[in-house]
């Protein structure tokens, strides 16, 4: 499927137009998408650290997902909205980049890393919620979720560089 | 105070000529100055939020804030270690920017405040502190990072 057409119609609106065009629209948009990118991937890389038994010791692993993710997951609905928008303002160009086309990958993963931990490990918490360093599984969850944030901010900032265009 | 001539010596460095002069430090930089800076954002919220009433409400702010400290000075060494070279590499741009001196203003603010006003009233017994001013102390720092991240991001528009 060529998504081609789609995105050079995207770019066309007068919405994408605007936010590309403008002296302030972009910078704002820019700005909360990193701000707000801080907020979820520091709350979350606190969760992994707990999860590597690294950091927050002593806070039950429930605590720190039960009353942090909610925040976190905030922070993750306004850093997607501010990043569609980014998109929306230079889809062609941002979909033709391979720095862009390697973040949605780990995007992808980080997600199904996430489901996966949630769904298996994280059920049987009650059983190592107190434990300064959880089992294997949920250490694995966090590392993976560790490296892969950090591959997709990583991934985020060098989509401006167009070294490879 | 004339202080161009000095921003032009940092422009001249070694270290500032290097990155500059390097297609790859600059950003390789700058992501790990970003993932520091999320890193922050973490422990600054938790603490703050806690102060607030939000987030880990059951555990007291003072634990809470004396488990994040070393993670919080560990991410701000990073970001000033990799700010440093990013600086050296643009001074005089930096000269000229606006956003850079809100943020080195605010960053003073921010970090002193963190280490000396916050860090006390986090540490603080519980009812030592007048709630509405545990609550102004946490909006105050959450004010102070959050315009040091915006000025920051600003230097490379204006």
């Amino acid at each position: 499927m060529n998504l081609q057409p789609f995105f050079q119609w995207l770019d066309a609106t007068p919405g994408s137009i605007a936010i590309r065009e403008s002296t302030m629209l972009y910078p704002i948009v820019e700005t909360t998408h990193v701000l707000t990118l801080c907020m979820f991937l520091g709350l979350i890389a606190l969760l992994d650290l707990r999860l590597l038994g690294v950091g927050l010791r002593g806070i039950p692993v429930s605590h720190v997902a039960g009353r942090l993710l909610p925040i976190a997951l905030f922070g993750f609905v306004l850093m997607s909205i501010s990043g569609m928008l980014l998109f929306y303002s230079g889809s062609v160009k941002a979909a033709g980049n391979i720095f862009f086309r390697i973040k949605v990958v780990m995007i992808a993963l980080a997600g199904l890393n996430a489901l996966l931990f949630h769904f298996t490990i994280y059920r049987r918490v009650a059983v190592w919620d107190y434990d300064a360093v959880p089992p294997n599984k949920a250490r694995l969850a966090g590392m993976l979720s560790l490296v892969l944030w950090a591959g997709v901010v990583i991934c985020g900032r060098m989509q401006a560089y167009n070294w490879f265009k | 105070m004339d202080l161009q001539p000095l921003f032009q010596w940092f422009e001249g460095t070694s270290l500032g000529t290097v990155v500059r002069q390097s297609l790859w430090l600059f950003p390789v930089i700058e992501c790990v100055h970003l993932l520091g800076l999320a890193l922050l954002g973490g422990t600054v919220l938790v603490v703050d939020m806690r102060m607030l009433g939000l987030g880990l409400r059951s555990h007291p702010t003072a634990g809470l804030a004396r488990k994040l400290h070393p993670w919080m000075v560990a991410s701000l060494l990073t970001l000033i270690f990799t700010g440093i070279p990013m600086f050296l590499s643009e001074a005089i741009k930096c000269y000229f920017s606006p956003p850079f001196w809100y943020k080195m203003g605010l960053l003073i603010l921010a970090t002193t405040f963190a280490l000396t006003v916050r860090r006390k009233v986090a540490l603080a017994e519980p009812g030592r502190v007048a709630p509405a001013l545990v609550r102004l102390t946490a909006v105050l720092s959450l004010a102070l990072w959050f315009g040091v991240g915006f000025a920051g991001r600003w230097i490379a528009f204006y």
